[in-house]
């Protein structure tokens, strides 16, 4: 998996990217399957890989990339970006290194058989408002997308 | 033996972390801007990642169910994103950040 958001990163032709992207986007539902959410597992898989990857693969193809394949791959502040990333990965051996004991290490056994009905009903119950507030704002990303790709508006 | 196999929720937390910084990198360092959606899509999985693992160590739900508000988030993200990217392209014929400075004086 991280091999995959690591060719993700470095490769030079965008499609290659995307194909690491998906493998590492299977990696991860996997590991989904392993912490015992199948449901998650299914949506990552049907939307990241089926879905939002078909998008990305679009745009590829319809923005011309032979021309940016031979140009420069880092833009010109990428020193003050590792820089940035390096403090930032700094902080986290920091804080995983002192907080490791804070996790219990025992993790509670969910029954793996009901999942999707028990999120199903937490979706529709308890995060009611929530769920409502996500279809609104997939219908302004439709409606925004749909306005930005246009032509003439 | 068993302890050494055993993996807990402090190793998928460091998977997460190692996912973020890898999206950091590619966000703050790339010309392109399609690897720069894709880079914050890689900062999103390592969202999910930190949610469902703490949704098992607790037993409950909430972490799977905002993991999934996070995935529809990350679709609505990358149509407006890509539909930008487009439009940019137009006017620009070019998909390099560098050149994204209109805004700039």
């Amino acid at each position: 998996m991280l091999i995959g958001g690591i060719l993700v990163i470095t490769r030079r032709n965008p499609v290659h990217s995307a194909v690491a992207l998906i493998v590492t986007l299977l990696a991860q539902a996997s590991i989904y399957l392993m912490l015992y959410a199948p449901f998650v597992a299914g949506v990552q898989i049907i939307l990241y890989a089926g879905g939002i990857m078909v998008l990305f693969l679009f745009v590829i193809m319809l923005v011309s990339i032979d021309r940016s394949i031979r140009e420069r791959q880092f833009n010109s502040q990428w020193v003050v970006g590792i820089i940035a990333a390096t403090a930032l990965g700094g902080l986290f051996i920091a804080v995983y290194s002192k907080g490791k004991d804070i996790f219990p290490d025992r993790a509670f056994s969910v029954a793996e058989g009901d999942n999707t009905q028990k999120v199903a009903t937490m979706l529709y119950g308890q995060y009611m408002f929530a769920f409502e507030i996500a279809s609104l704002l997939l219908l302004v990303a439709i409606i925004g997308a749909v306005v930005m790709a246009k032509k003439r508006i | 033996m068993d302890t050494m196999l055993h993996i807990t929720t402090l190793h998928y937390l460091v998977l997460g972390a190692a996912l973020f910084l890898l999206g950091v990198i590619g966000v703050l360092t790339r010309r392109n801007v399609v690897i720069v959606l894709m880079s914050i899509e890689l900062i999103l999985n390592a969202v999910n990642l930190n949610l469902v693992a703490f949704s098992q160590l607790w037993g409950g739900l909430h972490g799977q169910v905002f993991a999934i508000f996070v995935i529809t988030d990350a679709a609505a993200e990358a149509a407006v994103g890509l539909g930008i990217l487009i439009a940019f392209f137009r006017n620009k014929e070019t998909v390099n950040i560098d050149e994204v400075n209109l805004l700039k004086w």
